[in-house]
């Protein structure tokens, strides 16, 4: 179990931080992830990457930890307020730093098009694993990306960073 | 091949379109990889939108990287959470079956393969112990009516007419009574099977057949026999 989490720990911290975006949630939520990754293990069949059953686990919890954080009374004003926490793309024109407005930009997605754009680039997960973290069908996995894009793509434009696409 | 890209976002994209994020990852299998590189090489519009893709792509990287790692206190956490759980005890049949299954692993290619002849020829050598140790020991419920195993005297050959009791040609004294004769065949459970001829009467003693010896046996006591002349076994 200490070379599992020593191997794996901080990719599953990062995937779990940018979807909860709490620190002490996210770390809360990786010591979950490999105590039933040590319940579990007899379960895991070997036929997707441990990598693959981390993320699916991870995400699994992270979605129910954005649940209760909901049901204690986190209303979308106040949920709005923390993802305000970055600068809006107005203020990140200003920086003239297009890497820079791009990471903003980036945090500034949707939670389903942060995960699937950081478990493609970040996460090298393939059409298939995606399929297999996220629970859609592969065709769904290569469109969602798209409009995660398209969706970037709209969030520079507006912060006045033209990339040539599209 | 212009037409592969779509400059128009409110279009529908391309198939090539929706897997450049995954070529730039490189997690595309050989085919779709090569496809897209094709693509690529003849699309200068594809071929732009692939320097964006690979921006993200730096970025996204780049970002995530930026996040840091966790605590102590989650590994903590993690392990003090282990410690408190019950123990487990894993099943017999699956620590077993694991001990095997890694006992096989350890072994190389060629191990394995002269481990399998030795066994074959082992199996072999088994079988061959245990079918010399049934046949010597054998206490079979039946018989063959052809074949006795604990009497080395009988035929091999079988016979046809199953096991017969023995006959023999018997002449009897010219003043041989016929009480005599009657005493005689009782004497030796016999029958006379066959009449007459030339003087000499078949007979057929008792009904169970007999070894060479015991026929033997019987022809000298027959020869022995006041009222007997010849006696001549027959097959």
């Amino acid at each position: 179990m200490q070379v599992l989490y020593g191997r794996h720990h901080v990719r599953v911290f990062r995937f779990g931080l940018r979807l909860v975006r709490d620190e002490q949630v996210a770390e809360d939520l990786i010591s979950e992830v490999f105590l039933d990754v040590w319940r579990q293990a007899g379960k895991f069949e070997g036929r997707s990457a441990v990598t693959t059953w981390l993320l699916a686990i991870t995400r699994f919890k992270a979605l129910s930890a954005l649940r209760r954080r909901k049901d204690v009374g986190l209303d979308d004003e106040t949920a709005n307020a923390i993802e305000d926490t970055s600068d809006d793309p107005e203020v990140v024109v200003q920086k003239k730093d297009t890497s820079d407005a791009l990471r903003k930009c980036l945090t500034s997605l949707s939670p389903e098009h942060r995960e699937i754009v950081d478990l493609v680039y970040y996460h090298e997960k393939s059409v298939e694993e995606v399929a297999e973290i996220v629970g859609i069908p592969e065709n769904t996995v290569k469109t969602r990306l798209f409009y995660a894009r398209k969706k970037l793509a709209e969030l520079l434009k507006a912060a006045g960073i033209e990339r040539g696409w599209p | 091949m212009m037409a592969v890209s779509k400059k128009m976002l409110d279009q529908e994209p391309s198939e090539i379109e929706l897997l450049l994020p995954f070529h730039a990852a490189g997690t595309l299998n050989a085919r779709d990889t090569r496809r897209v590189d094709e693509a690529l090489a003849n699309d200068p519009d594809l071929a732009r939108q692939y320097a964006v893709i690979r921006e993200e792509f730096a970025e996204t990287i780049h970002l995530n990287e930026s996040l840091g790692a966790p605590s102590v206190r989650a590994m903590q956490k993690l392990f003090a959470a282990i410690d408190g759980e019950p123990v487990r005890k894993p099943s017999l049949s699956t620590n077993i079956s694991a001990w095997i299954s890694e006992f096989f692993a350890k072994l190389s290619p060629r191990t394995l393969a002269w481990s399998a002849s030795l066994g074959a020829v082992l199996l072999l050598l088994q079988a061959g112990v245990i079918g010399a140790v049934l046949m010597k020991n054998q206490t079979a419920s039946f018989q063959t009516a052809s074949l006795s195993m604990n009497d080395p005297s009988a035929p091999i050959t079988r016979d046809l007419r199953g096991a017969a009791p023995p006959r023999a040609l018997v002449r009897f004294t010219p003043d041989a009574r016929f009480a005599d004769i009657t005493a005689l065949l009782d004497n030796y459970q016999a029958s006379i099977v066959d009449g007459a001829k030339g003087g000499m009467f078949q007979l057929q003693f008792g009904n169970r057949a007999m070894n060479k010896d015991e026929v033997a046996g019987l022809i000298a006591r027959l020869q022995a026999e006041k009222i007997v002349n010849l006696a001549v076994a027959t097959p």
